[in-house]
């Protein structure tokens, strides 16, 4: 673990996200290891890297959607474990945006948006929907509302998909690559909707190879490559003094040309 | 031959390359060999579909009611209309079929109301249809309360029984076969394997075997005092058979979802039910409706089977009729009428599967 510069200097209690020693393992193969990560409220955070070395697996351990096997992760103040109540409990807190948006194709536009509300949070469905629209406005999608994802570009497909985790209200908001799968003209609506967020104040972490995006919204990028955490610093010095090897190849590499 | 020809060139023009004439050269009369096929095909279509017209319809004799009505040159349809009565409520006593019609009555009503868009209120008649329904329906053919007096369940028959096994085979089945297909999948190892063994032990025996073990092994491991009715142990076997086939085909709908939506699903905050059942299932039961359908009709003809254990539905007591000495050698005209019975109903239920289909599919495109 080489940690270029250390600046989690803050009180625990305003830490969002805390992971301590997460190791995983996908039978021999040791996906992540050793991370050590702490968001503060507020903060956000993009994770760059090459393909393979376990931005989406460090994500998801964090909702748990994979199990980590080592080490300790703490959400809000909340400790994840094995405890199908809590994980629940952690999810309802954290929101998350999918490569491939991953609607549900059986629900309108406004019922993708209403109905972890409703079901989850026990709203009524007149609540529910008025707070879908105010979401879907926000993302500048209203009037698309009564569609079926199916009918949608991708671009618009992603923004329901944020609309649809914001209406839950979440602390942290994690991003796996939200943009990588959209067409380049698509591609500005959703990072501007995410820069909004931002500016907004919430907590994220982004996997996502748009630079433009990590060095204007970023307060910390982190660099992984085969499982590690290799290097973490604010965007500038990130970008303009690399400190490993791997990250200068890796930033040669996608900005190089 | 060539007048015809010239015929047909002198014909004007169809004002569309779509009408019947162009239609018929295109399809059946393009090329000498798919002429000749298609003559062919007239020819015997024209063996089959003749005898068959005089038999069931021209030479047919229709009314009276012993056999002396019929003149034996084409079909005796006096024999059905004699048995009419029996071949639909089986030995049901006369006086009480009213009973019977009421229930009758209801079931195509609930069925309809279920089954026409239009029509409202579509979530309280489906409670109704599964809940007070079966009540009332169970009060009204078995008695023995309000004064109604008791029809054990052996005098019930006909067409009534086949379509109560069918029913309680269908709706019994969907619900447990969407139990085990999700036990199938899960991750805890007893539920799992519980579920495996399951499905495994009812697919791998025939459902004959299944039947004579519930009507005669059953008896013989229950205490003697314990003593279940033949046709409600028929219809627990039934069940159990379909809710396993079932349970395969499910399976292979819920496969067929992404693994994204559970996670999205999850990502949410929702609970295993509630990832199931509002989003994992809704999707699954709607690419399975072909399936699912298909796996009722089989069902539906499976439930002649029960004819081994003694109970007599509509294609059993067709048979038993046949024996009488009043009327013997009708038989092909009681097959024919058990048969159209039969085909009415699955051809509705084939019907009715590929409009939903379309339906749904509208619904939401990818
Ligand atoms: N279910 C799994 N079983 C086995 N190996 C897996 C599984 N899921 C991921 N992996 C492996 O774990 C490694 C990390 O995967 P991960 O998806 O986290 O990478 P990533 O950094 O997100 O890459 P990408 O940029 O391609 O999305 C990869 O080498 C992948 O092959
Ligand atoms: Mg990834």
């Amino acid at each position: 673990m080489t940690t270029a510069t250390n600046i989690s200097d803050t009180s625990t209690s305003d830490l969002m996200v805390e992971m301590r020693g997460v190791n995983k393992w996908y039978g021999d193969f040791h996906v992540l290891r050793d991370i050590d990560l702490e968001v503060r409220r507020g903060e956000r955070i993009v994770i760059c890297g090459p393909s393979g070395s376990g931005k989406s697996t460090l994500i998801r351990c964090i909702n748990h959607l994979e199990e980590h096997q080592q080490g300790d992760i703490v959400v809000g103040g909340i400790p994840l474990t094995q405890d199908v109540k809590r994980i629940e409990q952690i999810r309802r807190s954290v929101g998350m945006v999918f490569q491939h948006f991953n609607l549900f194709p059986h629900l309108t536009v406004l019922e993708n948006c209403c109905i972890a509300p409703m079901w989850v949070q026990k709203k009524s469905r007149k609540e529910a929907e008025e707070q879908a629209m105010r979401y879907l406005e926000r993302v500048r999608i209203a009037e698309q509302a009564k569609k079926y994802p199916g009918q949608l570009s991708g671009g618009q497909q992603q923004r329901v998909a944020i609309a649809r985790s914001l209406c839950m209200h979440p602390d942290v908001m994690l991003f796996d690559e939200p943009t990588s799968a959209l067409d380049p003209e698509m591609i500005k609506e959703v990072l501007d909707v995410m820069v909004e967020l931002a500016k907004e104040g919430m907590t994220m972490l982004c996997v996502t190879h748009e630079m433009g995006f990590a060095k204007t919204v970023a307060d910390r990028v982190i660099f992984m490559d085969q499982g590690q955490i290799i290097e973490e610093n604010a965007p500038e010095p990130f970008f303009n003094n690399p400190q490993s090897e791997r990250t200068q190849l890796f930033l040669s590499q996608i900005l190089g040309h | 031959m060539i007048h015809n020809q010239t015929i047909i060139k002198e014909r004007p023009a169809p004002s569309s390359a779509v009408g019947p004439v162009a239609w018929l050269r295109t399809n059946l009369f393009n090329g000498p060999v798919n002429t000749l096929f298609t003559l062919i095909g007239l020819y015997i279509l024209y063996l089959l579909v003749v005898p068959t017209v005089q038999w069931a319809f021209i030479n047919a004799d229709w009314v009276g009611s012993t056999r002396d009505d019929c003149s034996r040159e084409g079909a005796c349809w006096v024999f059905i209309n004699a048995r009419f009565t029996q071949f639909i409520y089986g030995l049901y006593p006369r006086s009480e079929i009213w009973r019977a019609n009421i229930v009758f009555a209801g079931f195509f009503t609930l069925i309809a109301w279920l089954a026409i868009p239009r029509l409202p209120f579509k979530r309280w008649v489906a409670v109704f249809a599964l809940v007070g329904f079966p009540v009332i329906a169970y009060v009204l053919l078995h008695g023995g309360y309000f004064d109604l007096p008791r029809v054990s369940t052996h005098r019930w028959g006909g067409l009534m029984l086949t379509l109560l096994l069918a029913t309680v085979g269908m709706v019994g089945a969907l619900p447990i076969g969407i139990v085990l297909a999700l036990g199938r999948r899960s991750n805890m190892p007893i539920v799992k394997s519980f579920c495996v063994v399951f499905i495994e032990f009812w697919r791998g025996v025939p459902l004959i075997t299944v039947l004579f073990m519930a009507s005669v092994m059953l008896p013989l491991f229950l205490p003697s005092e314990m003593s279940v009715d033949r046709l409600v142990r028929a219809l627990i076997g039934l069940t159990l058979f379909q809710s396993a086939y079932m349970a395969e085909v499910i399976r292979g709908g819920l496969q067929a979802i992404p693994k994204g939506q559970e996670e999205a699903a999850a990502a949410l905050g929702m609970t295993y039910w509630k990832r199931m059942g509002l989003i994992v299932l809704p999707q699954a039961l709607k690419m399975m409706i072909p399936g699912i359908v298909n796996t009722f009709i089989s069902l539906f003809k499976d439930t002649t089977l029960v004819m081994i254990i003694g109970l007599f539905d509509l294609l059993g007591i067709v048979q038993a009729a046949l024996s009488d000495s009043r009327w013997l050698g009708f038989s092909l005209e009681g097959y024919v009428f058990a048969a159209f019975m039969f085909w009415v109903f699955c051809f509705s239920m084939s019907r009715y599967s590929q409009y939903l289909e379309r339906k749904l599919h509208t619904g939401h495109k990818r």
